[in-house]
């Protein structure tokens, strides 16, 4: 539990519990091992009133602030054990607050409130073939002509991309450099738009990564986010958010990779005592245990500050570093414990330990984030 | 129609490897408390027949929560508001030191004040599993009743067709209303519960709704009054005295056995089973 949650988180968190346990940890092992979730659990999260956590009312949203929408997450991977579920039904949580920031509000009612009822997939499109993290460099290109934007390029390792309805993309309409930048909804089904195969990945698997092309691809000006060339402000504020969200969840797989080790060391036995009657494995669990009390603790302090409104830049750098050292270090650790079945695919400890390499490099590499640290230190 | 639910809190069912004994008392420290599960279907049955299950923003009705417990017993009635109920009470007690009895009792003066068409409740307790309340309280009001309902169909809010399961078939009672009526799992499936406010074609997801969070903010703002048990009741002293509580015997590790052979001979001879 973070230090911020109050009854309300502690109820919500009893309704995504319920929810996951019935509906997801059932099927947990299977979507991850088809690499893909049913589409209807878009609807299902929504009508258990998990989907819209953190959205404004008047959108279709549950209200409440990203605090409520960790909890809700956490608790979903914590009783679901499906880490690859629960970001591809999250991948709203990456692709709609820049339109709920910026977006009109025709572009609300067309965007936003379908997404929450769970009848549309969204998905963001930052990162291209050719570079990732340095967005002030992006290729995809979108010329004025007419009423339209004429979009050609690609993005690749994008999360629900496979069958997002719509992709909040990144695109230069401007000149070189990060005053070039905007962002444009482009829907599927616009000509010029082809989803490229389903990539596959070392962890994540019950959620769809796609690279997406553009290719003469005509979008109405109507789709552009906020005003031209300043999507690169709009992106950032949402790379803060997002680290915040990828630290959670690292915290959250953290601590089931810890509770599956608990459960393992007390249950299996070698040498005439269970594991746990081991000072070695106590102590293995103890440093786990330290590590995430020190990554939670950081992830609510940081979710404060956000949810007040400071800026959070440099924080979200540091956390988001923090909490996937943490959630690497346990899971490896868990694996270890488990021994020869925690290399086995019917293991969770397994999955997770897949499922952790991805923060490291998802969301900004551990690197950029130590760039970010560097430059608003002022190490000059 | 105002529909008047009790509801007690228990120990996480599925933590009850949790329950300690010691010296014969019984040690709940560091379980967590659930409603209880027959309880949230009541309540789950009195917001579906003060409603109209396609526009549940407008109330059509009144669903009052009572419990008896402590001070912290009142997020149980926090949950039920964020659910959707109207208003609650808490009838200040322990947790140990009532029985169906009193509780019944205490809620004939509670009824009397609060004046519903309705007493919904679950229709047993899962600690206690004694499942007296609903009876006794009818009992002692002088209502009729119907125990262990599958089905409710509201008849224009002045009698209830109730369906009762029994082997081999379905029990529908016909009761006036005011009357007392508990409830059994069945009544939270998508059609079980038809009220004059609900289209006659319209399905229920399976099972007690989820609180949305805007509700669960909003529940903070419910009414919710504290009542003392003295005030209801001037007979508060338990019937039902608790001598010892024994948790139930360790399990025995099992016998591997090689072959089919082996395991009928000890089932006759050691077993003796077969």
């Amino acid at each position: 539990m973070f230090l911020f949650e109050t009854d309300e988180h502690a109820e919500l968190r009893k309704n995504a519990r319920r929810f996951a346990e019935t509906r997801i940890k059932p099927h947990a092992s299977a979507w991850e091992e088809a690499e893909e979730f049913p589409r209807e659990l878009y609807g299902e999260v929504a009508r258990a009133g998990l989907l819209g956590v953190s959205y404004p009312e008047e959108l279709g949203g549950m209200g409440g602030d990203i605090s409520h929408a960790l909890v809700a997450s956490e608790e979903m991977v914590l009783a679901g054990h499906s880490v690859g579920t629960v970001v591809g039904v999250g991948s709203h949580g990456i692709a709609l607050p820049p339109i709920v920031r910026l977006g009109t509000p025709e572009q609300k009612e067309r965007f936003v409130r379908p997404v929450l009822t769970g009848e549309k997939i969204s998905a963001l499109g930052i990162t291209e073939p050719g570079g990732g993290s340095d967005v002030a460099s992006l290729r995809t290109t979108a010329v004025r002509d007419g009423d339209h934007y004429v979009v050609n390029g690609s993005k690749t390792f994008i999360t629900s991309g496979v069958r997002a309805d719509f992709v909040t993309t990144a695109v230069r309409t401007g000149g070189p450099g990060h005053g070039g930048v905007s962002l444009l909804v482009i829907e599927r089904g616009t000509k010029g738009f082809t989803v490229g195969k389903k990539l596959k990945k070392t962890g994540w698997w019950a959620t769809d990564t796609a690279e997406l092309s553009f290719e003469e691809c005509r979008v109405p000006v109507a789709n552009l986010i906020g005003e031209e060339n300043t999507g690169f402000y709009a992106i950032m504020m949402n790379f803060a958010s997002e680290r915040i969200y990828l630290a959670a969840q690292c915290v959250a797989i953290a601590e089931l990779a810890y509770r599956e080790s608990i459960t393992y060391a007390k249950e299996r036995h070698a040498f005439g005592k269970s594991l746990m009657g081991f000072q070695v494995t106590r102590h293995k669990l103890a440093d786990m245990a330290s590590r995430i009390a020190a990554a939670r603790a950081l992830t609510g302090e940081i979710t404060i500050r956000y949810v007040r409104g400071e800026d959070v830049t440099s924080l979200a750098a540091k956390a988001k570093n923090v909490a996937t050292d943490t959630c690497s270090f346990v899971c490896d650790q868990a694996v270890q414990i488990h021994g020869g079945n925690g290399y086995m695919r019917e293991y969770l400890v397994e999955r997770l330990y897949r499922d952790a390499r991805l923060y490291p490099i998802g969301g900004g590499t551990r690197e950029i984030m130590n760039e970010i640290i560097s430059k608003t230190e002022g190490y000059g | 129609m105002k529909i008047l639910v009790p509801l007690k809190r228990v120990a996480d069912p599925d933590n009850a490897n949790k329950v300690k004994v010691n010296a014969g008392k019984l040690v709940t420290t560091g379980l967590e408390w659930k409603p209880n599960p027959f309880d949230e279907y009541a309540v789950e049955t009195a917001l579906r027949l003060t409603e109209n299950g396609t526009a549940t923003k407008t109330r059509q009705g009144e669903v009052v929560v009572v419990t008896f417990g402590p001070k912290d017993s009142e997020t149980t009635l926090r949950a039920m508001l964020g659910t959707g109920a109207d208003r609650a009470i808490r009838v200040d007690t322990g947790d140990d030191q009532i029985d169906g009895d009193v509780v019944a009792r205490a809620l004939k003066a509670l009824v009397e004040k609060e004046k519903p068409d309705l007493v919904l409740c679950g229709k047993q307790a899962v600690d206690g599993d004694s499942g007296q309340v609903g009876q006794q309280l009818a009992e002692y009001l002088g209502w009729p009743q119907a125990t262990f309902a599958g089905s409710i169909e509201s008849e224009g809010d002045k009698a209830l067709l109730v369906g009762r399961e029994v082997d081999g078939g379905t029990i529908k009672l016909r009761v006036e209303l005011p009357a007392v009526v508990s409830v059994d799992l069945r009544i939270v499936a998508p059609k079980s519960v038809k009220s004059v406010h609900t289209p006659a074609t319209h399905a229920y997801p399976e099972g007690v709704r989820f609180a949305a969070l805007m509700a669960i903010m909003a529940a903070k703002k419910k009414p919710l009054a504290e009542v003392k048990l003295a005030d209801l009741t001037s007979d508060a002293a338990p019937k039902i005295q608790y001598l010892d509580y024994e948790l139930p015997p360790a399990r025995k590790a099992g016998v591997k056995v090689k072959d089919v052979t082996e395991l009928v001979t000890r089932l006759k001879t050691e077993a003796k089973v077969v």
